[in-house]
């Protein structure tokens, strides 16, 4: 029996590896330009790397049908894990890829980001927000905002528009994105003098019941929460305070964006809730509306904001590819040069924003518009 | 809400583990296996109520019952393609099939129903009209003048959990399918001698247990309604955690076990910290067994030299 | 029991596979002819062999289940990230800074699994498998709150929240659930294959001497042991501590791989991963386990020109290979080729 089992690793083995070696012979072909990327399509956070593959997938169609510079796009599973993000991209590099969308997420983004730069391929991440996944390296550009910035930006418009004194945050413990965007607003809020009077956490492993997080806000009268995590947290937030009876004013962050179009979800919970968020699918803007009704009727859902950035990232490349003159036999560190010059010049016009620009460190200049839902549709809070 | 509040929640959230936890322990009891599998059980019939409910409109109740038909049918074709053929095998080789089995439930769950969260619409509510003639929603009784909130969703977890529990109780006690778990779970050898079919018992443990999950994976829902692919494996585990608590393979233990360690987590979180709640739910664990090594509830089994 | 010659031609048979394996690889990694796909996965590799090896020693040799070896993976992974980072001034050379990084992590994992050890070791059978368990999450807990900085004071560390205090020109080395960041990629495939010979030549050092007979005696039955004067909770330590050292070695070449590491990389399912390779690779089989854990971290990455249904078929083979093993009659057509042969691996 072990001589079995072993024949059969070993076998395994083999073909396994001689899969492996043959797909490191893939040539250049076309004439595209190829484009990869990493994100969890499978695992707990397949949701945000399926809304970002889908979305690319659309704008790479729409940008060669329209004739100019031709992509390929391609897109692997990291499973949200730093490890098979590396091993993910290395499968990309394998394939010839020239331009990078980085990873999904936050954690796997920044590995992936130290192998980008090492050899020298352009990144620009869609919806990793942290600091550290742009830090200190000059190929690396982000669509969304990052962490710190929403946490301070939800601060002082809270303070601003004096939506309360007494405020709870509930965060997730474990999350770079969560935890990014409290530590600032934790900051802002200390300057802008609000009482921040109950502060509770909660992690992957206990997700699903908030009784005590939203009876500790209940109990010292917070009059808003503050919610810097993703909506389907959110979503039983607010089922479970409307069950304890807890009725404050609810603030998130671009995290929240998608809560209208949860499957099943009970709008009317959500109602009141404002958030900060580049994106709106319910918007009158042209561009907009096409790429929702397209997302809609291929996929059977209503695009977030994952979605939303990846888009624009396709069409960032497209702009900034036509304006270089870049072509598919460019090696990828010739395009990494031009991608550079290109971005930390151009301003780009897209769904999550109007004049988008970037400097050298890679973030994003693009304001947030403060939304609130009333009847299950968001309304410009200005 | 303070103290009361609190022990109504964890009582609640216990009932659901505990609900798990009989499956667990069912299985484990007559099969010596740990079905790792059952959690993910749990989320197929979630899902299952969610599409007769929400999809086609059926009543809750139905949607029920078309969960607990396909886990029933689930769990025995589990049973018959992965675990029967490993009867003889170690019981390690059986635990990296039911992780397998997890695995594939997971990915098939994906591709199924995409990765995109469900919500779960909460079938225990009263619809009312209030003064200014808008429709509004009740989902739990009020107690003190509104201090203390039950919802109708933990009651009917609590009450769930009592019934199956004592049917589950009476079932092993007085049926002769009960009695004959109840014999392949003391020695297997003994047990087809006296002309039991070994193999029949633990299908219909399997059956059993796969229809609680459906019921479990209902309430759990219910309760939280955020319905994903991976919904199932993390309660799969503490479910798991509590089984062990109150003593595998006893009945009462996994109810106890469950509740226990329900009431402890939300206690955890309440007064000592949101953020290790985890850490000392497990601390409290691995200290009972210290002392308790067989579990809450569970037989000391003698060592027979 | 087997003979003494067999077993040392065992030994040697997986010594030999695993330096026919560098020999082979390195080469061909240095004149660059291997896709960057498995290149990048060499490192990876070798720290899951270390694993299934270390866990293996539990669970084959020693013969009690512990579903939270991640854990020892964990702090390993944490310890040598932490050493290398301190040490990056102090010591230049890159291979030096790994081994220190390396026997720094042993040492942790050591001494955790020492601590670890005391309660654990009383239990038996699925009770120690679920403390072991239950030790894991809170292991991933406590790294998941802790801070821990570096300024010319000293180390700073605090629990639950950062207080640590910094000065200016200090560095965060672990915050909290966003773990270690800019860690400096100093671990190597060279450095991985020196950790597998050493974790062999330690187990079967161990194996084949007076105490390791001990610990298989124990494992075999246990009350029999003590009835005949071997210290069982001594033994059963032993092995566990260099099982736990073992797995931080591991988990720090691991670290050391990749720019970041998060605690909760290490959850029950790492743990339970690397239990499949333990399985597959058969109880007790070195060799099995080395065979397994590689070609198991390879094979999602082989499959993933199957793009969405990647995670399925992982699962479906898995369930396959685990009948097909057991299958009774594909084992007596074995069994008639092959003469049976009782081994440790029909005996857990």
């Amino acid at each position: 029996m072990k001589t079995l089992r072993k024949t059969m690793c070993m076998v395994m083995a083999f073909v396994m590896i001689a899969a492996i070696a043959a797909a490191g012979a893939t040539a250049y072909a076309d004439d595209a330009i190829k484009i990869g990327g990493t994100g969890p399509l499978t695992g707990g956070a397949a949701i945000y790397g399926n809304a970002v593959k889908n979305a690319a997938e659309i704008a790479v169609e729409e940008v060669n049908a329209m004739g100019g510079v031709q992509f390929e796009l391609r897109y692997e599973d990291d499973q949200h894990d730093a490890e098979k993000a590396v091993n993910a991209y290395n499968t990309l590099k394998d394939w010839g890829m020239q331009i990078s969308m980085s990873s999904v997420t936050s954690k796997p983004a920044e590995a992936t980001s130290a192998e980008t730069y090492a050899d020298r391929i352009f990144a620009l991440t869609p919806s990793a927000s942290a600091v550290a996944v742009v830090e200190g390296k000059d190929n690396q550009f982000q669509m969304c905002f990052t962490d710190p910035n929403q946490g301070s930006a939800s601060a002082q418009y809270i303070a601003d528009k004096g939506l309360a004194t007494n405020v709870a945050v509930i965060w997730k413990n474990d999350d770079v994105y969560s935890r990014g965007i409290y530590e600032t607003f934790m900051a802002a809020a200390g300057e802008l003098g609000l009482n921040v009077v109950s502060d509770t956490t909660f992690a992957d492993g206990n997700n699903t019941d908030f009784s005590v997080q939203i009876a500790d806000a209940q109990s010292k009268d917070a009059e808003l929460v503050f919610l810097p995590m993703y909506y389907d947290a959110a979503s039983l937030i607010l089922s479970q305070a409307d069950a304890a009876g807890y009725y404050p004013a609810w603030f998130g962050v671009d995290g929240m964006d998608g809560i209208l179009s949860l499957d099943g979800f009970d709008t009317e919970l959500a109602e009141g809730v404002m958030l900060l968020t580049p994106f709106n699918a319910d918007s009158a803007d042209e561009r907009t509306a096409a790429f929702v009704a397209k997302y809609q009727e291929r996929f059977g859902e209503v695009p977030n904001q994952f979605a939303a950035d990846a888009y624009d990232c396709v069409y960032a490349y497209a702009q900034a590819c036509e304006a270089a003159g870049v072509t598919a036999d460019m090696s990828a560190e010739e395009i990494c040069a031009a991608m550079i010059e290109q971005f930390t010049t151009m301003t780009y016009d897209g769904i999550t924003g109007d004049g988008m620009t970037w400097d050298a460190s890679g973030m994003v200049s693009k304001s947030p518009k403060g939304m609130v839902i009333q009847d299950g549709a968001y309304v410009g809070l200005d | 809400m303070g103290f009361l509040g609190f022990l109504i929640s964890g009582i609640s959230l216990g009932s659901i583990y505990a609900i798990i936890a009989l499956g667990y322990t069912m299985v484990y009891g007559i099969a010596k296996m740990l079905n790792f599998a059952h959690g993910d059980v749990i989320m197929v019939g979630a899902y299952i109520c969610f599409f007769a409910v929400s999809k086609y409109h059926l009543p809750p109740l139905v949607g029920v019952l078309a969960a607990m038909a396909v886990c029933t049918a689930l769990g025995i074709v589990i049973e018959k393609l992965a675990y029967k053929p490993l009867r003889q095998a170690t019981s390690l080789a059986v635990l990296i099939t039911a992780i397998g089995v997890s695995y594939f439930l997971q990915n098939a769950a994906l591709l199924l129903w995409t990765s995109s969260p469900k919500v779960f619409s909460n079938p225990f509510i009263r619809q009312t009209v209030n003064e200014a003639g808008k429709k509004i929603k009740i989902t739990g009784f009020q107690l003190f003048d509104g201090q203390l909130r039950i919802s109708y969703v933990t009651v009917v977890t609590i009450v769930v959990c009592l019934v199956i529990m004592a049917a589950l109780v009476l079932f092993t006690g007085k049926t002769k399918m009960g009695k004959a778990m109840r014999a392949c779970s003391e020695d297997k050898g003994a047990a087809q001698l006296m002309g039991i079919n070994v193999d029949t018992t633990i299908s219909v443990t399997f059956a059993i247990g796969s229809g609680l999950a459906a019921i479990a994976g209902v309430l759990l829902c219910s309760a939280y309604p955020t319905l994903v692919p991976t919904t199932g494996s993390m309660p799969g585990i503490k479910a798991f955690t509590a089984a062990v608590f109150g003593g595998i393979g006893s009945i009462p233990g996994a109810l106890l076990g469950g509740l226990l360690l329900g009431i402890i987590e939300i206690m955890a979180k309440a007064y000592i910290s949101t953020q290790m709640s985890d850490a000392v739910v497990f601390l409290v664990l691995i200290l009972v067994l210290l002392v308790k090594p067989a579990g809450l509830l569970g037989k000391k089994v003698r060592e027979k030299v | 029991m087997m003979n003494r010659n067999k077993n040392f031609g065992r030994n040697l048979l997986t010594f030999a596979v695993v330096i026919a394996a560098y020999a082979i690889l390195q080469p061909m990694v240095l004149a660059g002819s291997v896709s960057a796909t498995l290149k990048g996965m060499l490192v990876p590799i070798c720290a899951y062999v270390a694993m299934a090896l270390s866990l293996n020693l539990t669970v084959g040799v020693l013969g009690e289940l512990s579903l939270g070896h991640a854990g020892f993976m964990s702090v390993g992974a944490f310890a040598g990230a932490t050493t290398a980072i301190a040490l990056q001034q102090a010591v230049a050379s890159a291979p030096l800074r790994l081994a220190i990084a390396l026997a720094v992590a042993a040492v942790f994992a050591a001494l955790v699994g020492f601590l670890i050890g005391i309660p654990v070791l009383r239990l038996n059978g699925d009770y120690l498998a679920i403390v072991t368990l239950a030790f894991g999450e809170i292991i991933k807990s406590i790294f998941n709150n802790l801070y821990l900085g570096l300024d010319d004071r000293g180390f700073h560390v605090s629990l639950l929240e950062d207080r640590t205090g910094l000065a200016e020109e200090g560095r965060m080395i672990i915050a909290g659930p966003m773990g270690i960041g800019n860690i400096p990629k100093i671990a190597s495939f060279t450095g991985g294959f020196i950790l597998i010979l050493l974790c062999l030549a330690v187990i079967f050092n161990l194996v084949n001497s007076r105490q390791g007979r001990a610990v298989m005696a124990i494992r075999d039955n246990r009350i029999a042991a003590e009835s005949v004067g071997i210290p069982v909770t001594k033994y059963k330590m032993m092995a566990f501590v260099i099982s736990a050292a073992m797995a931080g070695a591991a988990g720090a070449l691991f670290s050391l791989n990749y720019s970041t590491v998060v605690a909760n990389k290490f959850d029950f399912n790492t743990s339970i991963l690397i239990l499949v390779f333990v399985v597959f690779g058969g109880l007790g089989n070195m060799l099995g386990s080395v065979i397994a854990a590689a070609a198991l971290t390879i094979l999602p990455e082989a499959l993933r020109s199957f793009s969405n249904y990647r995670m399925l078929i992982y699962a479906i083979v898995l369930i396959l290979v685990m009948l097909a093993t057991n299958n009774p009659t594909l084992k007596m057509l074995i069994g008639r080729t092959i003469p049976k042969r009782k081994g440790a691996a029909e005996s857990a």
